[in-house]
């Protein structure tokens, strides 16, 4: 059994999972893809003390290769489900079950899916949520961006550089972004401001060729690039108190509200979700857990 | 068995015409996640011969991944007697990929 079993290979994972193996706590990470969560989409890291610029796989490696030196296991599997048992808990995997006397749950965010029917077929297929990862397969070909904040203009900034048009969807008549970045995307010849729009239906085949609005408007593009924000990622967290949108509720000190579960980084409610910020979480969540233990 | 260099020119042979089941992996220099996959991919191809793993460069064979409709990487298109069979896209852990390869 061990003493602790950490959901999520991110920054907050990999942290306690360094507190932990210092404090000689028997512990394993349990990570669905890769060390690292969102970094590893981040090129360039310039806000990280005492690394004035990394990239994030870079970043996610040496965090990954330290939490191995210290001895913890690393397994690549993805958890769906956590239950009580004598002693602790299970943790339980597509691949195995883990028996853990405490539980950390860093498992991040997401980005918001649109809701709309055959979304999910479509991603990969012209459905994209990260314009920096994707940008590049649409050199020349028409585009639209749909959200209202910052990401979603930087995104349309990033596309025009690249695509023969980008239409800028936003169901509010006025943006959340404000300031210089506003105005470029407004000054943007390529970029064409569609607000007030709602968009009702994917349109395609095997590949996304256009969206139709409410209104049954239709707008022809190769590409759609849905940046309306992250949410909680936890399909295991039911038993676990959380606030509106998902988040668990925990304050500083990472309890949730079970005994002997906790919470670490960008899925717990906090102000401000960065990678020191989910380090910090990760430290403080492994603290929690090991007075726990005692 | 190595990674074998995916082209316009081999797909036929190495890909369609296989007969073990082949991962085709198509990424970019470019791409953060491709190469945290990377290593993962050099274990799968030397651990067994009874299957192949292929990479395909997507800037320098961009017709091929057209063909294709890749538009999102790391994409990894599984082929098994010349027909896709499973798709995936973004980082997998090794053990769901060798589950979609068939190896126990």
């Amino acid at each position: 059994m061990y003493d602790i079993a950490i959901i999520g290979g991110g920054p907050a994972g990999l942290t306690a999972a360094i507190y932990a193996r210092r404090a000689s706590k028997k512990c394993v990470v349990l990570e669905a893809t890769a060390c690292g969560g969102q970094i590893l989409n981040t090129n360039k890291i310039t806000n990280y003390p005492a690394l004035a610029s990394v990239s994030g796989p870079e970043l996610a490696q040496n965090m990954e290769q330290q939490v191995a030196d210290l001895g913890a296991e690393i397994e690549f599997d993805k958890v769906t489900a956590i239950s009580h048992i004598d002693g602790g808990f299970e943790v339980i995997g597509e691949d195995e079950k883990y028996s853990a006397r405490s539980v950390i749950i860093a498992t991040g965010t997401t980005p918001r899916k649109l809701g709309l029917e055959r979304e999910d077929e479509l991603i990969g297929r012209g459905i994209s949520y990260c314009a920096t990862c994707d940008g590049a397969f649409y050199k020349d070909k028409a585009v639209a961006v749909y959200g209202g904040g910052y990401s979603a203009v930087y995104s349309a900034l990033y596309l025009a550089d690249i695509a023969s048009k980008v239409y800028f969807i936003h169901h509010h008549d006025k943006l959340r972004a404000a300031g210089d970045a506003v105005d470029s995307l407004r000054n943007n010849t390529k970029i064409q401001m569609l607000l007030g729009e709602e968009i009702g239906k994917l349109l395609g085949g095997n590949r996304l060729t256009g969206v139709e609005f409410a209104d049954g408007r239709k707008v022809d593009i190769d590409g759609l690039f849905v940046s309306i924000g992250r949410e909680p990622k936890c399909d295991f967290c039911s038993e676990l108190a959380t606030d509106g949108e998902g988040f668990i509720v925990a304050d500083e000190d990472c309890e949730t509200s079970v005994p002997g579960i906790f919470v670490a980084g960008d899925i717990r409610t906090k102000a401000l979700r960065q990678i020191v910020t989910a380090t910090a979480d990760g430290a403080a969540a492994a603290e929690a857990a090991i007075k726990y233990l005692r | 068995m190595k990674i074998i260099e995916g082209t316009s020119e081999n797909f036929e042979t190495e890909v369609i015409k296989s007969t073990k089941p082949v991962l085709v992996d198509f990424n970019a220099t470019w791409c953060p996640p491709c190469r945290a996959l990377h290593p993962t991919l050099e274990e799968l191809a030397e651990e067994s011969d009874d299957y192949k793993i292929v990479t395909v460069d997507v800037d320098a064979e961009e017709p091929l991944a057209g063909a294709y409709g890749v538009s999102s990487i790391p994409c990894l298109v599984f082929f098994r007697d010349g027909e896709e069979y499973d798709r995936r896209i973004g980082l997998q852990p090794k053990k769901r990929l060798m589950k979609i390869l068939g190896v126990k």
